[in-house]
């Protein structure tokens, strides 16, 4: 069934995926092994948010709070449990899941920018309770010490780690593509594109959207606990609106609803963020503001987009106009 | 009691001043200005800076720099916000969410995260007695202002023309314009008149909240859901829930301490179960 798919994604495609696999195989030994983690996490979580901005139209701004709130389940199920990683990380994923349940519902009545502010609005509140509960969470220290344990195996050192932690990245990012090339992800896609014909055609627009937004947070959560447990420990920053921010700029970076657009996306802004604190540059925001700015107002399509643009125009005589992708809201607010 | 309801009020006050930004600029612009509580902080800080470098006091800070950043605000949607206006909203939210990492950030390295002294002005350093309790006399004044501009501001909206046409081209854009009235004209001024208001904000707020890079970053989300409950693209709505919002979040604090930061969200998500356009506005509005 796959292998078919593969095969009818031609050859240019098995060579794509040979070649990002490869690239995800060597990572560690070409750049420094906790900032290949970092990408592969932030890859997964730009993937998990396209699957919702890309292929259902939903811009998330709240997306934090699955990343971060696994973050939290994920080391709170390794320290007190103490249970080997995968299992904690599974715990976060199925928590963020929960999590991302009652938000979407609530969510979901409303779409394009309402949609974006109504979840910045709950990913805060999620911020507020972690400030809060600090019994739990441990307030501004966050939680620290995270084990990364394993059935007795030592992997404290990152680069086996990374390899310990990359099965589960790549099974999310799996799951994504699955999930997005599925009946229920063209379903996805037509509602995108078409809300109004995908309910009279008789799809419960409403409950595919929830859908949508609870894989997509449960992905996120993958991701947010893999990260946690990477970095031993899991910190309020995870559920502040600046990295739901972040998460949407690795994607329009990448490429909005190209899935692996992210990937690209995730890899240039933790290099960029790591060479700046490296620097000692304490002012990251000023340059990803920038960054953010830049690509809003002149790069839309993203790398991902680019390239597949330009192939496009390549293949046929006359260059068509594609429009650009835009993150399509059922109805564009007023202007 | 009286007093803590008293406190929500004045909280109230700027969750008010800044909702009604918002309003007014997504109204006229369909954009929703991340950079809102950005501008606010800038607001303080040039509140500051007017004392301490150029030794104006808090008086002229309050004409001056909601005038300045007002230009700035105007400056920054002809340059970028109009480009991207044609498009889907969401870009311009984005945009403006750089905008607001970006000046966060200058202030951040410029002033550290520490807070800054402001003093109150000494014609407001006293208490007023309200009859029943004292209080400061410059959270009155606080409470007094703001009532004031939000009831300025929507008698201008409702019964001058400038104000009829700003309504009539929030509501039916193309309409206005085939009418025959330039509605890009008033796009700027609208724009730079929400971002004074948040800056009008931010030098009220200088006195009596700490003055630091991160002040505007919490409050912009709370106000967010301020403006989804009172009704997105309601004017009066926005005014009208932010005092509300304000009140209740008080009364809430005395008797649920727990609650103080997230009984606004948790208000939000039943508003968004009973009435997804908000208490004031209209279905149409969001479908």
């Amino acid at each position: 069934m796959i292998l078919t798919r593969l095969a009818r994604s031609g050859r240019a495609g098995v060579a794509l995926l040979a070649a990002g696999l490869f690239a995800a195989l060597v990572l560690p030994w070409l750049i420094y092994p906790p900032v290949a983690l970092d990408i592969a996490c932030w890859a997964l979580f730009a993937a998990a948010l396209d699957l919702l901005l890309g292929f259902t139209g939903l811009l998330s701004f709240g997306h934090a709070a699955f990343w971060g709130g696994s973050a939290y389940c994920t080391g709170l199920i390794a320290l007190r449990l103490g249970l080997p990683f995968p299992v904690a990380v599974l715990g976060g994923t199925a928590f963020a899941a929960l999590l991302a349940l009652p938000i979407g519902y609530l969510s979901v009545r409303l779409t394009g920018i309402y949609f974006a502010m109504v979840t910045l609005a709950f990913a805060q509140m999620v911020y507020f309770v972690a400030n809060q509960w600090r019994d739990v969470t441990g307030g501004e220290n966050g939680l620290q010490g995270i084990p990364r344990e394993l059935f007795g195996l030592d992997l404290s050192d990152p680069f086996f780690f990374y390899y310990a932690a990359l099965p589960l990245v790549l099974a999310g990012l799996f799951a994504a593509w699955r999930i997005v090339h599925s009946p229920f992800g063209r379903v996805l896609v037509s509602i995108r594109d078409n809300p109004a014909r995908a309910r009279a055609l008789g799809y419960p627009v409403e409950r595919y959207r929830l859908l949508a937004f609870v894989l997509s947070g449960a992905l996120s959560g993958t991701a947010g606990g893999v990260f946690a447990i990477g970095h031993g420990f899991a910190a309020l920053d995870g559920l502040y609106w600046t990295t739901s921010g972040q998460v949407v700029m690795m994607v329009i970076l990448g490429g909005i609803g190209t899935l692996w657009g992210g990937a690209i996306g995730a890899a240039i802004v933790v290099q960029l963020q790591d060479f700046l604190a490296t620097a000692g540059f304490d002012g990251s925001g000023i340059v990803t503001g920038t960054l953010f700015i830049v690509i809003v107002l002149l790069f839309r399509r993203g790398i991902w987009g680019t390239a597949r643009h330009l192939l496009a125009a390549r293949r046929t005589a006359a260059p068509p106009e594609t429009a650009e992708p835009k993150p399509r809201s059922r109805v564009d607010a007023p202007t | 009691m009286l007093q803590q309801a008293f406190n929500g009020l004045v909280g109230g006050a700027f969750y008010a001043l800044l909702a009604l930004g918002l309003a007014v600029i997504f109204g006229m612009l369909g954009v929703v200005n991340l950079a809102h509580g950005a501008f606010y902080m800038l607001g303080a800080f040039g509140a500051f800076i007017a004392l301490d470098s150029f030794g104006l006091n808090f008086w002229a800070a309050l004409a001056l720099v909601p005038l300045l950043l007002g230009v700035a605000g105007a400056v920054l949607e002809r340059l970028f916000i109009r480009r991207l206006a044609p498009l889907d909203p969401l870009y311009n939210f984005l945009f403006t969410f750089g905008v607001a990492l970006i000046l966060q950030d200058l202030m951040k390295r410029r002033y550290g995260v520490n807070s800054q002294p402001y003093p109150r002005p000494p014609e407001l350093s006293g208490t007023v007695d309200l009859g029943l309790f004292t209080y400061p006399a410059y959270q009155v004044f606080v409470l007094g202002v703001s009532a004031l501009t939000c009831g300025a501001v929507w008698l201008v909206l409702t019964r001058t023309r400038v104000g009829m046409i700003v309504r009539a081209a929030t509501e039916r854009p193309e309409l206005t314009r085939a009418l025959g009235i330039d509605v890009g004209r008033w796009v700027t001024p609208v724009f730079g008149f929400g971002i004074a208001l948040a800056a009008f904000a931010g030098v009220l707020a200088a006195p009596m909240r700490a003055v630091n890079p991160l002040m505007g970053a919490d409050l912009i989300i709370t106000v967010f859901a301020v403006v989804v409950i009172g009704g997105l693209g309601s004017v009066f709505g926005s005014v009208a829930a932010g005092f509300a919002v304000g009140l209740v979040s008080a009364l809430g604090n005395l008797y649920v301490p727990a609650l103080s930061q997230t009984l606004v969200f948790i208000l939000m998500a039943a508003v968004l179960l009973w009435r997804p356009a908000g208490l004031f506005g209209r279905e149409e509005a969001y479908r």
